[in-house]
């Protein structure tokens, strides 16, 4: 039988430092990167970059004569510097088709006193004119023999996620948590469910900010991507601490600090087939999926990565940390002696020379 | 025990399989043929059970105004007849009261009997009208005329509010459970008030019409007649219901004279329902304003009048606020006639039989059809205003055919990727996961197709990722059986611990995502609302594919080679 790990005697909570700080480090870069850059916009980025969805824009309705592919279109359009252009063949006018594009900054060219949806009509007919002149406004497009197409309509659209669906987002997902965690104290500790939301928050403020670090475009796929994320990282801390429920019971004279580390070591097997097996699908997807499915699978790839090992780093010490703290409040100091496995620091061989072989002792 | 218990297991595992196979495949709405299960016919029918998005299929594009010139005549109408109530209620005269809403300009003019009683009447109507300046009606006086003005400012609020309330409205009828996939955006200038729908997979924008019905206002309304058992006071022509108003040939502000179209039989055909102008078979009086209005509704449902029955009726219940109102008016009333206001046209009357606080029923012989779209509409609340189509087209896909393959192909691969890795590390029991896997697949389409979701192609690569995700359900048993096996136990007790153990674990992870979900899905709206449903889906099926067939699959195996089991494919 293929065995991945085997009696693997890692002492995770012994590099509790190095996780935190690292993990602090990456929030604050994402933190500072999309606070600079909201505050001062290097070359006209904002703290994030949000895609069409989520921006007002124009409709440009144009007829061709001789109706290109849509993927001719879209290249033209891209050429021109419209990177996330939707569109769409209208199939009940031939040779039409509707061009929808996020608003436009206006060309700072002389004589350019266009607003509104002007400049997004002068980007998509300089794009347009590689198939052919547009014809005279005074003529329709049968009427005026040298034109290839003509703009029926340019209109303003307002965005798809309004400000309200995006902040609906945010509220719910964070109602949504509390009644994870509410959930999770109810069946683990409070301390357990706090680390496990504190752990999701972690995920997904790390996976914003490398998003605002590299300036993906975030759209609705990629809210998607994250409350997915919020699901599977709550799935992973679960799993561990079910497995420290049932080992506490086992194992009586452990400290918690140890039956962390030793459930963590069971279960990282598993931890790291599931997390590997949803990996491999999604580097499919980044790699393969090409440029719809791209920020919605990257948001995915950074969720897992980060959703697999903050629970690790960031759940456990936390919920150690936490029942430690209580244990030391309410209880006699017997009894907090044994809980105290993480002020010895035990981090050194003496801890982890209990977790490979406890069960002897503890079943005694 | 064991032998009963495995049949009993492999049949409900067999029918689950056959239904959802068939929810996939099967023709729905019709008998299915023979031809049906022929290649060409099993595509035909998935292609139609299926519902692609925007992206992959395209769809109907509709443009659509709302009428907000419509919604602030209603409203000032109702203001000019609120005002009138409110001088007579404090007992000042008012010879005239009528609404000017010609040429884009709102008024409400009230001719008090006394030029003198002027201002108290001012007083009077703007303590209990909203027509005070605060609200944004600009008040002037000449002798005895009253005039309350919109001012522009408000009434680029109200017409911008209505529109917003409008687009509310038509994003929770099309999308209830949110799983349709539409795009609804605002279009054209400000004040257009437009709004844009692009509607997947519907390629005749009539159907989308349809869906979207047009009601606008709802009232229950108070019908002048004799009270119950004489029969309710209609009139043949609208001419004759006035004449009997005696009112000289005028109608008086707080009487309208409306159609009341009774419901056809239930035999009513769609193709008939469909007819925007059947004629009103009568008329009636009824009081204005009614009492309460579909603001006021919290719930309706469509309920079989009699069980089994064909007809339909619609039980309703009110907000706190609605349910005062109606049941002071009901309690006063017991007898009265009461009917219920669509659209100026009345479709049903009922009389009062006991004091109604805070539920009621709306009789008026609906068929299942009618019933539903007219429940539809009042839950999401009635429309503030008509809607009136300025565009209507069929779009193609906005994804082009290239990205569409290599999306689609990336999926495909990732499931390959987790097959390959499954029956690599597990052997035998490998192959438990996947046929658990493929089950959830096909159990997992046909949720979709019973929500009526439409398949986006960044929903193609979600669904491949829950199924991707749901392994894990198979990895945490089979991890768990391999620690048992590991610490010496038995085959048979090591698959029984294993799947006690992780079935704890599973079940704590499972509830704790259906409990988020069922947050974001109380919560949410549209999208998020439609992320919940197709989750929990996700994760049912799982607990039913992963835990229930995978432990079959083991007990069969154990059972076959019996207790003389000595090694295990894992």
């Amino acid at each position: 039988m293929a065995q991945l790990f085997k009696d693997v005697r890692i002492d995770w909570l012994g590099k509790r430092r190095f996780f935190i700080g690292l993990s602090i480090m990456l929030l604050l870069a994402g933190m500072g990167t999309a606070i600079y850059r909201h505050r001062f916009h290097p070359n006209g980025t904002e703290a994030f970059n949000l895609g069409v969805d989520f921006k007002g824009g124009t409709v440009v309705t144009a007829r061709f004569k001789q109706p290109p592919t849509v993927e001719a279109l879209r290249a033209a359009i891209d050429k021109a510097g419209i990177h996330d252009a939707v569109i769409q063949q209208v199939t009940s006018v031939p040779g039409e088709f509707l061009i929808r594009v996020a608003e436009q900054i206006p060309d700072s060219a002389p004589g350019a006193n266009q607003t509104g949806v002007d400049p997004a009509r002068a980007k998509v007919k300089q794009a347009l004119n590689t198939f052919g002149p547009e014809a005279e406004p005074t003529k329709t497009l049968a009427e005026d023999p040298k034109a290839a197409y003509k703009i029926e309509g340019t209109d303003a659209v307002g965005q798809i996620a309004s400000k309200q669906l995006r902040n609906q987002a945010i509220a719910v997902t964070i109602a949504a948590l509390i009644g994870m965690l509410l959930f999770i104290a109810f069946r683990f500790e409070w301390t357990y469910g706090a680390a496990a939301v504190i752990a999701v928050f972690h995920t997904v403020l790390v996976t914003l900010g490398l998003f605002s670090i590299f300036q993906i475009e975030i759209n609705l796929t990629v809210i998607a991507a994250l409350l997915t994320l919020v699901g599977f990282d709550v799935n992973d801390s679960i799993v561990i601490f079910d497995r420290i429920r049932e080992n506490r019971k086992l194992y009586r004279r452990m400290s918690l600090y140890e039956v962390t580390n030793l459930s963590i070591n069971q279960t990282l097997s598993r931890t790291v087939i599931t997390s590997g097996l949803v990996f491999l699908s999604v580097v499919a997807l980044v790699t393969l999926g090409g440029e719809t499915l791209r920020p919605f699978a990257l948001a995915l790839l950074m969720g897992i990565v980060f959703g697999t090992y903050d629970t690790i780093a960031i759940a456990g010490p936390i919920m150690v940390w936490w029942e430690k703290k209580l244990a030391a409040a309410n209880k006699v100091p017997a009894a907090s002696a044994r809980e105290s496995g993480i002020q010895t620091k035990g981090g050194g061989d003496g801890a982890r020379g209990k977790v490979g072989k406890p069960s002897r002792a503890a079943q005694a | 025990m064991k032998k009963k218990n495995l049949l009993q297991r492999s049949i409900i595992i067999g029918i689950v399989t056959l239904v959802g196979l068939y929810i996939v495949i099967g023709p729905h709405g019709r008998r299915p043929h023979f031809k049906d299960f022929t290649y060409s016919g099993i595509k035909a029918t998935l292609a139609q059970n299926i519902h692609l998005g925007l992206d992959l299929k395209g769809g109907s594009h509709l443009v659509m105004r709302v009428k907000v010139e419509d919604y602030l005549k209603h409203l000032t109408e109702d203001n000019a007849t609120a005002a009138q109530i409110a001088a007579k209620d404090q007992s000042l005269e008012v010879k005239e009261a009528h609404a000017e809403t010609a040429g884009g300009n709102y008024r409400v003019i009230l001719q008090a009997a006394d030029a003198s009683k002027v201002q108290a009447i001012r007083d009077a109507v703007e303590k209990k009208v909203e027509l005070a300046d605060s609200k944004g009606w600009s008040f002037s006086a000449s002798g005895p005329t009253m005039t309350w003005t919109l001012t522009s400012a408000t009434e680029r609020t109200l017409s911008e509010s209505a529109t917003d309330q409008a687009f509310k409205i038509i994003d929770s009828r099309i999308n209830t459970l949110g799983v349709a996939e539409p795009t609804l955006q605002r279009h054209g200038a400000q004040n257009s008030h437009e709004i844009l729908l692009q509607m997947p997979g519907i390629q005749d924008p009539e159907h989308v019409k349809r869906l979207l019905g047009n009601p606008s206002r709802l009232q229950l309304v108070h019908v002048v007649s004799p009270a119950s058992p004489s029969p309710v006071q209609t009139y043949a022509t609208k001419e004759e219901a006035i004449a009997a108003l005696n009112s000289g040939g005028n109608i008086p502000a707080n009487r309208r004279v409306v159609p009341y179209i009774e419901r056809a039989d239930s035999a009513t055909t769609a193709a008939q329902e469909a007819k925007p102008e059947t004629k009103p078979t009568k008329w009636v009086v009824v009081e204005s304003p009614g009492i309460i209005d579909g603001a006021e509704l919290r719930t309706a449902t469509a309920v079989p009048s009699r069980a089994g029955g064909e007809e339909y009726e619609i039980a309703f219940s009110l907000k706190p606020s609605g349910a005062t109102k109606f049941g002071n008016w009901t309690g006063a009333n017991i007898d009265q006639y009461m009917g219920v206001d669509l659209n100026d046209e009345v479709r049903s009357i009922a009389f009062i039989k006991s004091q109604i606080t805070d539920q009621g029923v709306i009789e008026g012989r609906f068929t299942k059809e009618s019933a539903d779209t007219l429940v539809l509409t009042l839950r999401s609340g009635a429309l503030p205003a008509g809607i009136q189509y300025t565009e209507e087209r069929t779009v193609g896909p906005s994804l082009g055919a290239d990205s569409i393959r290599s999306g689609v192909r990336a999926s495909v691969l990732g499931l390959a990727l987790v097959v390959l890795f499954m029956l690599f590390y597990y052997h035998g029991a490998g192959i438990n996961a996947v046929v658990a896997l493929l089950l959830n697949m096909v159990l997992m389409i046909a949720g979709l197709i019973i929500f009526g979701a439409t398949l986006t192609l960044p929903g193609i690569a979600g669904i491949i990722l829950t199924i991707g995700m749901a392994v894990d359900s198979n990895v945490l048993i089979f991890e768990r059986i391999r620690e048992e096996l590991r610490s010496g136990k038995t085959i048979p007790s090591a698959v029984e611990q294993g799947f006690g153990r992780a079935f704890v674990t599973i079940i704590d992870t499972h509830v704790t995502t259906i409990v988020s979900s069922l947050f974001l899905y109380v919560f949410g709206v549209g999208p998020i609302r439609g992320f919940a449903v197709t989750l929990v889906l996700g994760l049912l099926v799982n607990l039913f594919s992963a835990v229930y067939v995978s432990r079959t699959i083991f007990i069969w195996l154990l059972g076959r080679k019996g207790k003389r089991i000595t090694s295990l494919s894992i």
